[in-house]
């Protein structure tokens, strides 16, 4: 019976989702509600993790429908991590709109969209079918699309113009993919195809067909050079939504690829491999030579978001059992400290009125909590020690060294000072400087009243803590990492418990 | 009729890669349609074409047996034909909207969010 705590992580949002529907004029009662699921997702998530742990790999047939023919959710350890961290990311992103939604975005559904990104979210990590997965993914991505455009404000139209788009595209790679898949394999049940794939007569359409995935995956986590949409699109909505979607939106393309190029595709690796790594190492450099040039304080991160992609797809690229690891610690790390570089990017706006770096400045004088609430996550992004950021970094880059991808893993290693460089931009010209003056209009900071910076800060604080937890912690946590990236390079693993004993 | 539909989709998705490349956007949605309508007929003729043999289990025998028409990928046809539509439905209403707001159809015009502030 534990096996359906599964169903859990997509059903809270679900329930809550359309119970908010029905409370359309009382936000009050919404946002309670919003609150209220958050927490039960992240308690539901953090058994899902438990049990995963204590007891191997979970797995539901959904309606009873023996697998290969129903649809299976199954959840391994990458999986049960991957949906604890999205429901502590959905429960600080929830308490961090409480504080900063407008009244407007808030009475045109603003929460229940929330919680249907989350299911989307969730629903794409513990999926075990590549067509669910599709749907998932379209779940997912109309919740996303509202939210960005909710407000209608022209540079959000502009942004969300460049996203639907290119995300309708990719999807339609997808779908595309997934047919011909179907019609090679005759199944898309994650596990039989981890099974057939290899003993198909047509291994050269089977590599056309994991270029598509790639590229349609590709596309959904910003890898080079399909990564042109991020920066145009994730500075425009509100922070709250710039957060979560810089949290966790590319992470699903991220999980999606190493979900296919592990268990799928395992024995196609080679060739994808090697096309991984070279788009790898192009991500992180134009990514953060990308972030070099912005004076923006959102879309600098944007463009941050695009080179640490590549450090997770470098430790795919490398498919060795620590360079996995260390991808997989690299997501979480991630996702956390990025999450909160964007929650803080929104108190500086209330403090000094901009996003602009130029314009803005004095927060460290005026609030120097805020300064050092800034350097946890900031200084983990860059890898200094003892914080989470720099044992991500030293993994993926040992195993670089140990895989004798010399050039590449170099490029890692000055990517990571640059990182450094464009988090001492920000700190010198929005926390040390003087703000200039005249000042901006609009320093809405004072204004604020107890309980609100109370929910404003209270995210800040969680994830600041998880990322030093994460840095002092890391033997514990990297052994999980290193348990599911065996689990991963392992088919029969995945093969077993879905299918049961068939050969 | 494998190579007929073979045609038609490659037809389909040459056409709407082409209204893609556009600049205005109302060429751009009917790319995006046309190259959804592709996908779908792509799994169609991938699923492999059987006429007139229906998944149906003949009397006195539990199981299906010889040659028989798939029907998952109709299935899943029916599923991405709901889940494009809506999406699409979401995509007009946005490209009307951003035209009443920005007063433009020329996606060449919408490059502010990808220049840095001016000074």
């Amino acid at each position: 019976m534990v096996n359906q705590i599964l169903v859990f992580p997509i059903l809270f949002p679900l329930l809550s989702a359309i119970t908010m529907l029905f409370f359309r004029r009382s936000v009050a009662i919404q946002r309670i509600i919003s609150i209220l699921s958050s927490f039960l997702l992240l308690a539901a998530a953090g058994w899902l993790l438990a049990a995963v742990i204590s007891g191997g790999m979970l797995t539901v047939q959904v309606g009873g429908w023996r697998a290969p023919f129903g649809i299976t959710l199954a959840a391994d350890l990458l999986s049960a991590v991957m949906v604890a961290a999205s429901a502590l990311i959905g429960l600080t992103t929830v308490l961090y709109s409480l504080a900063t939604i407008d009244r407007e975005r808030e009475r045109f559904f603003y929460y229940p969209l929330l919680q249907f990104l989350m299911m989307g979210i969730n629903g794409a990590f513990l999926t075990g079918d590549v067509f669910n997965l599709y749907v998932w993914f379209e779940v997912m991505l109309i919740s996303s699309f509202v939210l960005l455009v909710l407000g209608g404000t022209p540079v959000q139209l502009e942004g969300a113009i460049k996203y639907v788009t290119i995300n309708l595209l990719s999807s339609s790679v997808f779908l595309a993919a997934a047919g011909i898949l179907y019609g090679m394999a005759g199944t898309l049940n994650m596990a039989d195809l981890a099974r057939i794939t290899p003993h198909l007569p047509q291994q050269n359409l089977l590599t056309v067909v994991s270029v598509l995935f790639m590229i349609t995956f590709g596309v959904k986590a910003a890898v080079f050079p399909l990564f042109f949409w991020l920066p145009a699109s994730y500075h425009t909505p509100p922070v709250a939504v710039s957060a979560i979607f810089a949290g966790l939106l590319t992470k699903v393309g991220v999980y999606a690829l190493i979900r296919f190029f592990t268990t799928i595709f395992s024995h196609e690796a080679v060739f994808i491999d090697e096309v991984l790594l070279a788009a790898s190492a192009l991500t992180m450099l134009s990514g953060v030579l990308g972030a070099a040039a912005q004076y923006d304080f959102r879309r600098l991160l944007s463009f941050h978001i695009i080179s640490q992609i590549g450090y997770m797809i470098f430790g795919l690229a490398l498919h060795s059992p620590l360079a996995i690891a260390g991808a997989l610690f690299y997501i979480v790390h991630n996702i956390i400290a990025k999450t909160n570089l964007f929650y803080i990017s929104g108190i500086v706006e209330r403090i000094t009125g901009t996003y602009d770096l130029k314009k803005a400045g004095g927060v460290y004088a005026g609030h120097p909590v805020i300064g050092m609430l800034f350097l946890i996550p900031a200084l983990a992004l860059a890898g200094i020690p003892p914080l989470s950021g720099f044992w991500a970094k030293f993994v993926i880059i040992k195993a670089g060294f140990q895989a004798g991808e010399y050039a590449v893993t170099g490029i890692a290693l000055l990517v990571g000072l640059l990182t450094l460089f464009s988090m001492m931009k920000i700190w010198n010209e929005a926390f040390l400087k003087d703000l200039p003056q005249p000042q901006v209009e609009g320093n809405r900071y004072e204004t604020m009243g107890f309980g609100r910076r109370l929910l404003f800060f209270s995210p800040v604080v969680v994830l600041g803590l998880v990322t030093v937890l994460l840095g002092v912690f890391f033997e514990p946590v990297f052994r999980l990492a290193e348990t599911a990236a065996a689990q991963l390079l392992d088919t029969q693993a995945y093969i077993t418990p879905v299918l049961g004993r068939v050969k | 009729m494998t190579l007929l539909l073979a045609i038609v989709t490659g037809s389909l998705y040459a056409a709407g890669i082409f209204l893609i490349l556009r600049r205005n956007m109302v060429k751009v949605i009917f790319g995006l349609i046309l190259l959804g309508h592709a996908a779908n007929l792509l799994i169609f003729t991938v699923g492999r074409l059987t006429k007139g043999i229906p998944a149906f289990v003949p009397e006195g025998s539990d199981m299906l047996t010889g040659r028989f028409a798939d029907p998952l990928p109709q299935a899943l046809i029916l599923t991405a034909i709901v889940i494009g539509f809506g999406v699409q439905a979401f995509t007009i209403v946005l490209f009307k909207r951003t035209w009443l707001t920005l007063g433009t159809e020329d996606l060449d015009m919408m490059k502010t969010t990808d220049e840095p502030p001016k000074e």
